[in-house]
This record gives structure tokens, sequence and C-alpha cells, in this order.
């Protein structure tokens, strides 16, 4: 047989091996059957040596051409058992995407204290620290410090929760500015937030609520300051420019004082703070000069203004906890 | 405070409506909580008079009546009320009239006989509630008038919820002069004249007690009756102030009460034996008030008492037996001025709360006593008849306020307030105010009248000015200040870092009540005393929480209760402890707790529902706790709490200080908070847990690292914890990572024998551990652990 004839015949051979192949592993058969040491390509290129010397390059060149052509296709050939594999194994492993994952809860913290933490931000860029403060309050903090002597009309406003004559659960978390000043000196900017009691459970009221207030003192505060400070406030808390109007009000730790109403969307104005100038005789009590030093101070309801910012209706939910409330702050 | 806005327009006429005028107060810091109109919508109801009244020939309880209402002819009406009769004045609804409640009157038939109209009540006017009977008018009630128009209906009940500092303005007189300034109008005062004595009758008056009463008038006035009723006009003024008319002389104290804001008495003279005295009480001494209940005194309560007895508890309640009744012939009229300080807090003492105490703790007007006593005197006997004597005066000049004198200075007033206003805009406002001012160097020297109690230093003069000014006329500013930064210590985690932490393992936060059910307290907590509210919402909100499981559960059981299983919350907050080294007695300290219950994550299509156990909610704080980047400062120790299941508790510890606890809630509490299955919960104090360490970097090694696993067969009692324990030591710094990955019981071991294996990674920072060395290492874990713990290593 003469070599054409022969070569014709192997590269038949070697496309019907190829094409036969059912997997890459197949394909290397295949090469090592015709191209490996002992291939029937090799051998033919083995018996190159048996020709002239004139004879040579051509047979080398049909060779490697057949070679070549083998290879090309085999190459081919793997390639596209590779994918099949590939794909028949990324078919196989296909799954629902839409089944839920694993441990995808998510809690969340409390609306009230969403929103102090709300409030704390605002006034935190402001430079006013957060400070905190017993709830169990002698009557010194609670109402002496605060300009409330004992008898005063206002102890009984407060429904408080008496352990004995001199303390008590705290009505307000003035005392925690009390607290602060008698350990700081001005100029101070704290804000404090908190729980606070009072002896009054019905639709409007539950026994404990939160409070936070605030304090500023300084050589010049006025009041023009504290009006732009809670305008600019209530403004961003709400994200709203809502009406806002300030109400001469009376408070017996500020002087002069307010309430500070927003105009809500039915037009009726809705009081969300107290606030005023700080009293001297607050001052006097924790050793700064009210001569030197001015301040304003405020006060307002979490519970309500959580109840505004979310259409919140009935404050008790805030304290049954069930986690379908809850979980609607998330 | 209620009152009628009529009434006010009588003194003070802005040209302002009823809202406008509401919203003024308002803004001024009187505020308006309500307004109502003092009668109900009606048209067509004029005066008449009932000219013949008889029995109706069909119904027995019904009566055929003419009733003139200056018309033509008589209206044939029907009237059911017991009390109609020939002659009286009535409010007639004619045909056409619409009433309260869009109710017409028409013409019609009752049991046969015509009916033109109707006979109406107070009630069905919307006057009162009362339903005895058809309105009778006075006998000089203007026959076919408008009753709307002539009894001035169409007004308004404006109630005005003061604040305790302004006492001045708890009458019309307070009330009219700040409408006064507020629209720069002045007031129309009625004209109260004295009263001349026909008389001689009088009673000494005796000044015991000068500090707390240092003015008292009385006077005598005899032959009265008390028996007459009140004119309707008087009644209507008193209804439209929230008011019941009683009997003459109750009403008219009240009504001097409301329109000069000065309360006054009225003694029986009769009661009275001998000279009148104004003393404090004895200690011990009793008294039985008007409403029957007898108390018992302090000597610091004020008393009118005579040469015997109290007669009534001074500026805050009459005594029974010596208050006017029908059988009254003579009274004796008190109108005093008792101290603020005499006063206040002594009605809250007894549970009393009246219309006088209310003044007097405020501070009535120290210079109005003669006064409201010529007006009560003139309008008494003008309803009762009867004769006054003079008017007694007792009084010590010593004990009676003096004007308050404050120096406001101009530059004060604009660095309170932030603005300049000008000295004669000032002048003005305060002048009004009845402030007498003088102009001085730095500003003004200020007379306070004596009426204004609350007005005791500069700022308080600079409200007032703010107030008149406007709150909303002075602007906004930024506050002004030197930026500086405030301290952030690195070495302290935020709660809001560890709230984080729980919200991402699934906890939602929860707020309960500080105050819990103390039968709850005393099954978790038996060995603590609490602190308990003497007066509470309600039993089981009494007892302030020693821990925030109490709180948690109950929450736990509420939501289970509502279809909600799977329950995890988190609470911070303080807990109470009873401490008599503490402020106040009691410790506060903030904690960080939780409770899971349910599975832990539902029903999950993969894998299923596996109810949460002890190693979920020790994960969830070990997580919580890792946030402090010192993990490994933690230790978990088997230790009891009595509100945990023995076997399934753990104290944790940092250092050697207890943190809190963590474990399985003790079963027998589960039925207590309504939780089905099993609760797991932590508590933690806040302030240990809070400090984080700073970091300090170190060399990493370049050097591979060997693992070394091992099988040990201990006791089943022995605790994996202690074991790891006594391998760190011996590992000490050569051992970067050690993990027990398998626990095991069952075939092949003893009974009560577990086998545990554990893997030891080593690592040398400066080079490669050789084999030698390892085995060394190994050799004294394995030798550790066989004299510690009895170990033997496990067959492999």
């Amino acid at each position: 047989m003469d070599l054409q004839a022969n070569l014709a015949e192997i590269l038949a051979a070697g496309k019907a091996a190829a094409n036969a192949a059912v997997t890459p592993a197949d394909i290397e058969d295949v090469r090592v059957e015709f191209m490996g040491k002992k291939g029937k390509l090799t051998e033919q290129l083995k018996s190159l040596g048996k020709l002239s010397q004139e004879e040579r390059p051509k047979a080398g060149q049909l060779i490697n051409q057949v070679k070549q052509e083998l290879q090309d296709l085999l190459n081919e050939r793997r390639d596209a058992l590779k994918d099949a594999e590939l794909n028949a194994r990324l078919e196989a492993e296909r799954i629902d995407v839409t089944l839920a994952g694993r441990m995808a809860q998510y809690g969340g913290v409390h609306p009230v204290t969403r929103t102090i933490q709300r409030i704390e931000d605002y006034f935190g860029q402001l430079g006013f620290a957060v400070k905190e403060g017993p709830e169990v309050e002698d009557d010194f903090h609670n109402f002496d410090a605060l300009n409330i002597p004992a008898q005063h009309p206002a102890r009984a406003d407060h429904d408080t929760f008496y352990f004995t004559p001199q303390t008590m659960l705290r009505t307000q978390t003035s005392g925690v500015q009390i607290r602060t000043m008698e350990v700081e000196k001005p100029p101070l900017r704290i804000i404090s937030p908190g729980r606070v009691y009072r002896n009054d459970y019905d639709q409007t009221h539950t026994p404990m609520f939160h409070q936070v207030e605030g304090l500023m003192v300084d050589k010049n505060v006025s009041f023009t300051e504290l009006k732009g400070i809670l305008h600019d406030f209530l403004h961003h808390f709400f994200e709203e420019d809502l009406d806002i109007r300030f109400r001469p009000s009376y408070f017996p730790f500020t002087e002069p004082s307010a309430e500070v109403d927003v105009r809500r969307k039915d037009g009726k104005w809705l009081e969300v703070l107290g606030c005023g100038m700080v009293h001297p005789n607050v001052l006097k009590a924790v050793g700064i000069d009210p001569e030197e030093y001015t301040g304003f101070a405020f006060g307002m309801g979490v519970e309500r203004l959580t109840m505004i910012r979310y259409g919140v209706n009935d404050l008790r939910a805030f304290f049954e906890n069930d986690l379908r409330f809850l979980k609607q702050f998330s | 405070m209620k009152f009628s806005e009529q009434w006010l327009r009588e003194w003070v006429n802005p040209q302002l409506s009823t809202e406008a005028l509401a919203e003024q107060l308002s803004m001024a810091g009187l505020e308006v909580d309500g307004v109502e109109p003092v009668a109900g919508e009606f048209t067509g109801v004029v005066v008449g008079q009932v000219v013949a009244c008889e029995q109706h020939p069909n119904a027995d309880k019904l009566r055929v009546t003419k009733v003139d209402i200056g018309a033509d002819e008589h209206l044939d009406i029907v009237c059911g009320a017991s009390n109609c009769r020939t002659g009286i004045k009535v409010a007639v609804a004619t045909v056409g009239a619409v009433l309260p409640g869009d109710f017409k009157i028409k013409k019609s038939k009752l049991r046969g006989e015509p009916s033109h109209g109707m006979l109406c009540s107070s009630s069905e006017l919307e006057l009162s509630d009362e339903h005895d009977g058809i309105l009778e008018l006075p006998a000089d009630a203007p026959i076919g008038e408008d009753f709307r128009v002539w009894l001035g209906l169409n007004d308004s009940t404006l109630d005005i919820d003061l604040t305790p500092n302004r006492a001045d303005c708890l009458g019309v007189k307070g009330l009219a002069r700040e409408v006064g300034v507020l629209n720069q109008l002045d007031v129309r005062e009625p004209e109260i004249k004295a009263v001349a004595s026909t008389i001689n009758d009088q009673r000494a008056i005796h000044l015991k007690a000068p500090d707390g009463c240092p003015r008292y008038l009385g006077r005598v006035i005899r032959n009265l009756d008390v028996t007459v009723a009140s004119p309707l006009w008087l009644q209507e003024r008193l209804r439209r102030s929230g008011i019941r008319s009683i009997d003459p002389v109750v009403d008219v104290t009240n009504y001097v009460l409301l329109e000069l804001g000065h309360p006054m008495h009225g003694f029986d003279l009769d009661a009275i034996n001998g000279d009148v005295q104004v003393r404090w009480a004895q200690d011990k001494e009793q008294i039985t008030l008007l409403d029957g209940q007898t108390v018992t005194l302090q000597d610091d309560v004020l008393l009118i008492a005579d040469e015997q007895k109290p007669l009534a508890m001074a500026g805050i309640f009459g005594g029974e037996g010596s208050g006017v009744t029908s059988d009254t012939k003579h009274i004796f009229l008190e109108s005093a001025f008792f101290a603020p300080d005499a006063i206040m807090g002594r009605a809250r003492r007894f549970g009393l709360h009246t219309d006088a105490s209310h003044r007097y703790e405020r501070g009535v007007d120290p210079e109005l006593q003669a006064t409201a006593m010529e007006r009560a005197t003139a309008l008494i006997l003008s309803i009762c008849g009867g004769e006054a004597g003079p008017i007694v005066e007792a009084k010590s000049s010593d004990h009676l306020p003096k004007p308050a004198q404050i120096t406001l200075r101009a530059s004060r007033l604009t660095r309170l307030l932030g603005i300049s206003v000008p000295a004669q805009d000032v002048e003005n406002m305060l002048a009004r105010l009845g402030f007498a001012v003088t102009k001085s160097a730095e500003g003004w020297e200020v007379v306070v009248p004596t009426y204004r109690f609350d007005i005791a230093i500069e700022e308080d003069l600079i409200e007032e000015v703010a107030r008149v000014y406007g709150y909303n006329n002075i602007p906004t500013e930024a506050p002004q200040a030197a930026l500086r930064m405030q301290r952030t210590e690195e070495s302290e985690v935020s709660l809001r870092v560890f709230k984080q932490s729980l919200m991402a393992q699934g906890y939602q936060e929860a707020i309960t009540y500080s105050f819990v059910d103390p039968k709850h307290q005393a099954l978790l907590y038996p060995e603590l005393p609490a602190l308990t509210l003497p007066h509470p919402i309600s039993v089981d909100m009494s007892s302030m929480r020693l821990g925030l499981w109490p709180g948690l559960l109950a929450a736990a059981g509420y939501n289970q209760k509502r279809q909600q299983p799977n329950v995890r919350l988190f609470e911070s907050g303080l807990r109470f402890v009873p401490d008599a080294e503490a402020e106040n007695g009691i410790r506060q300290e903030p904690m960080l707790a939780g409770v899971i219950t349910g599975s832990v994550q539902g029903e999950h299509w993969a894998d299923g529902t596996r109810p949460v156990d002890f190693y979920d909610v020790k994960g969830h704080v070990e997580r919580l706790l890792a946030v402090t980047g010192a993990a490994h400062e933690f230790r978990f120790v088997a230790e009891a709490h009595t509100a945990l299941h023995p076997g399934q508790s753990a104290g944790v510890y940092r250092g050697d200080t207890l943190v809190g606890f963590v474990g399985g809630l003790h079963p027998q509490y589960e039925k207590t908070f309504g939780i089905k299955g099993r609760a797991f919960v932590f508590e933690l104090a806040l302030n240990v847990i809070r400090a984080r360490g700073i970091p300090t970097a170190g060399v990493i090694s370049r050097y591979p690292s060997i693992r070394r696993d091992i099988a040990i067969v201990v006791d089943q009692q022995v605790l994996a914890g202690n074991i790891l324990e006594s391998i760190r030591k011996v590992g000490a710094n050569q051992l970067v990572d050690l993990n027990l990955f398998d626990v095991y019981t069952g075939a092949n071991l003893p009974e009560n024998k577990k086998s545990l294996a554990i893997a030891l990674t080593l690592q040398a920072a400066d080079r490669t551990l050789e084999d030698s060395e390892v085995n060394a290492l190994m050799e004294t874990v394995v030798q550790i652990l066989k004299d510690e713990f009895n170990a033997v290593l496990r067959d492999s």
C-alpha cells in the first residue's frame, strides 16, 4: 500500500474514532492511539527513515498534514465534549432559587428607640452629648433643684410614683441636667433620653413613657436661638417644613417658658415640646452664676413624636411588644 | 377654668371673633382648651305666659293650657310637666320652631286636644341635663321676646387651662386685664359701691396666725331669706362657668369668685359662739367638714374658729354645722387673704380640691378683700333682703405681702430674648399689665401689682414682655457656640453596636415596664427583696424589676398567645436592686437581656423545624460579646440560677467578674409566663461588657502551622470547657487554635463515658516547629488531661 492510501485510511479511522468519542477521556484515548508514542501516525513518522532522501520531505509533509488535521478535529471534539459535560453538570445542579434562604430573619429596634436615636443624631451633630441618669430619683434632683419646692402646686400635676416622701420614680429626665451640671461646668450641651414615670393609665397615658430633654448653657444663649434650634429639629425630624408655633407656658425650671405646637395635616395644632430659658434658680442650685451664663432647656415626649411620625394610633401598643407591631419598624 | 365669653366682653370687647379671641388667649399663655356653645341650636322659642292651665279631659298626666306670647290670640298647648300652672312665664317653642336635634314643632293634637307649640324644659334646649319640669322664667321676662336673645344665649363657654403661675387670671377681672393688654383696650370695670351698714351688729376678729392670715374681713348680715332662688341671670352666669346653683348665699360667693377671682365664705351667724379667730390647728385637732368627713389636723393647718370650736378649714373647705342652710336667718360673711404658704399642699393632704384652695394656694390679691365683700353684700341684699352690719377688718400690716420691686435691665432683656424691644413698648406693656414702671439708667424700676404672685425676678418680667410682644414675633436664629469635639471612648462599645449585633441575629427590641408582677419576681428571684411601689397602677405592676427576664418572658408569652410561636426579643434598661450602700438605697444597673423560644428558623423547607436550645442562645451571646474584640476574656461556667434549669445554666464571667447568666428557663416557670415549649434567656451587665480592648498589632508568623488531633475518653460529667482551658495553659503561646470538633457517646464506649475529639493547631512566630517539639507538647497535654480529668486516649 502506498503512503497516501495508508494515511487516508488512518485519517478516516481517526476521524471515525474522534466522532465516536463520548467523553473528553475518549478523545485522549484516540489521541494516544494515533499520535501517542506508539500511535499509528507516529509509526508512520518513524517509518520515514526507510524512505529515500528525495521522498522524505514530501512524505513527512503528508504525514504532518494528516496529523494536524486529526489534531484539530480532536481539539474541536474535546472542546465540544467538555462543554457538553459542563452543561450537563450545570443542568443537573439546577435548583429552585426562589426557595427561602437559611437564617433569614433580621430583627429591629423598638420604634421608641428609633426615634431616640434620630434625636440623638440630630443633636449629636451640634455637639450635644448624651447623658443618662437614675430612674429612682430623690426629691432634690427631681423637684427641689428644678425650682419646684415641696408644696408647689406643680408637684400635684406630676402624678408622682413615690417610694418615700424623698424618693420616687423620676417624673422627668431633667434630673439628669442637674446631675450633669453638678459635675461639669459650662459651656454645656447635653441631651438626656430615658424612661419617665407618672401614675396615670388610660387611652392616652401610660405609667411609663420616654422623654428626651436638652440643655445648652453658654455665655450668651438666647430665646431666639432656642427657637432656631427647635425649628430646625422639628423640620428635620418630620422631614417637612410644617408650621410651628411657640406658645407661652409655665414650667418652674424655665423662665420664659414655652410650649411648641406643630400643625397637623388636618389643620389642628398638636403640642410636641416644652421649653424655655433655664431659670436662674436652677443655675444657682448647681453653682452656676446666672449673670455669667444663660441657657435654654427643652423636653419632648418620644412616644408622641413617634406616633405622629409613623401613624401609631394607640399609645399602649408601645409596651405590649407584639412582634407584629414591632416588625413594622425593622 | 370655664367662663362665659359674653361676661368677659362686658369688661372688654375686642373686635375679634370667638375663635380669634380663643387663639389670642392661647398665644398669650392662657391656653384655651375648648369652646362650647352655652345652649343647643334652636330657633322659634319665645317668652310666654301661661294664662290658663286645666286638666286634660282624656289624660291624667297632661294639662291643657292657653299661653300668651304677645300675639293676637293665645296658643293652645298641651303640656305634661307637673310644674305647669297658671301665671308662670315659660319658654315657648312656637309652631315652626326647630329645637336641638333638628326637632321641628308642628301643629298637632294630643289625645284629641289641639297643641300649637311646646313649653320647653332646660334639657330640651340643651341648657342643662335637668329633667324636672319646664323652665320657669322670672316674672319680669318680657312676653313675646325671642328667648335666645332675651337670655343672651348666643354665647360660648371658654375653657382655659391655666398654668399654676397665673392665679391672677382665675376670674373674669384678670382675664379682662389680659385681653385689654393684648388688644390695647381699656377695661370697663363694673362699679362696686360700698354698702352702707344699716345695723351695728358685728363680730370681733382675732388674727392669731397673722403669718397665715394677715387680713380678714367679716360682716354680719341679718334677716335674710335664703329660700328664694337666685335670679336667672346669675344662675346662667354660674351655669356657663360650670357651677351649679345651690342657694343665694353660695351662688353669690361663687359669682364673686368667678368675677373677681376672690373666694369668700358664708357662715350661719347663729353657729358662731362669740368672737371669730383665725388660728393654726392644734396637732390632732379634728374637724368635720361640709361633706361629712371628719379629718384629723396637724398644726400647720389654718382654721377659722369661734371661742369653742373650729368652724372651717381656712381657704379650703367649710365645716359641718357652721354653713348656711335653708333655716339660716343671719350670716357672717368672710372675705380674707390667706397666704399661699399657709394653704399650699394642705387640701391635697386631705384629698380635697376646692375652687377656694385652688386660688388661695396660687395667690389671691391681698388688696381685693373689701371690694369682694362689698360686691357680695350688695348682691345678697338684692336677692335675699336683710340688713348689713359694718365691715370689721382685722389685719397685720407686717405680714401682708409687700409689692415686689424689681430692676429690669434693658441689656438683660436683649441678652435673654435675643431681640431688642423698643423702650416705649416695654413700658406700655408692663403698665397695662398693672406694673408701676419708672425709667432708670440701666432700664426700669418696676413695682409688681399685688395680684401677680408669679413675678419675683427680672426673668419673670422678661417673660411678660416676650409674651405680650408675641413669641411668634421673635425671630429664629442658629445657636452660636465654640466648636468643641466630643470625646468618644474607643475603649467602650456603644449600646447601639450591641443592639445591632442582636438585630442581625433576628432579635426584636422590646420595651417592657420597669415595674412587674411581684409574684413573678418572687418565683424567679426568691432570694432578692424588690423595691415596691406603695401606690401602683395595679398590684401586677408594683414591683421594681430585679432583672429584665420577668418583662421579657411575659412579652414572649403574650406573643405566643397571638400566634407568634417563634420569639426573639431583647431589651436594655435598668434593673433595681435594693442596696443600702447605693445612692437612695437602690442599685440601678443597666442590663442587656434577651429571650428566645420556638424554633430556630420557623419551619424551613430544607432544615426542618428545630426547637431552639441552649447552644443557640449561647451562640448569640458569644457573637454579641465578640463585638468587644475580647471574646477570649469571657468564660461560661456551669452555675445555678434560681430562674434557670439547673442543668442548663451558665454564669458568664469576664476575668473574675460575674457578668450575667445564660440558660434555659426553669421548666416549672414556663406555664407562669404562658410559654409553649422551652425558652432560653440571657442577661448581661452592660457596664462590664462595654469595655473593649485597644488592639496592639503583633507579628504574623511566616512559618507553617501544624495540626494535631487527639480523641480522649472521659466521664460524662467532665466539662469540656475545663479540658480546653487546661490545654490552653499547656499550649501557651504556641497554641494558635483549639477546637473541640466532636462529642461522641454510645456504642464502643462504657456507660457514663464520652469521647471528645480535639484539634490543636500549633505554630511558632520565629521558626517551623520540629516534630519532636510538637510530640513533646502533645505528650504533656495527654499527661495533664490524664492527671486532671482521668482522661484516656481513645484507640483509633
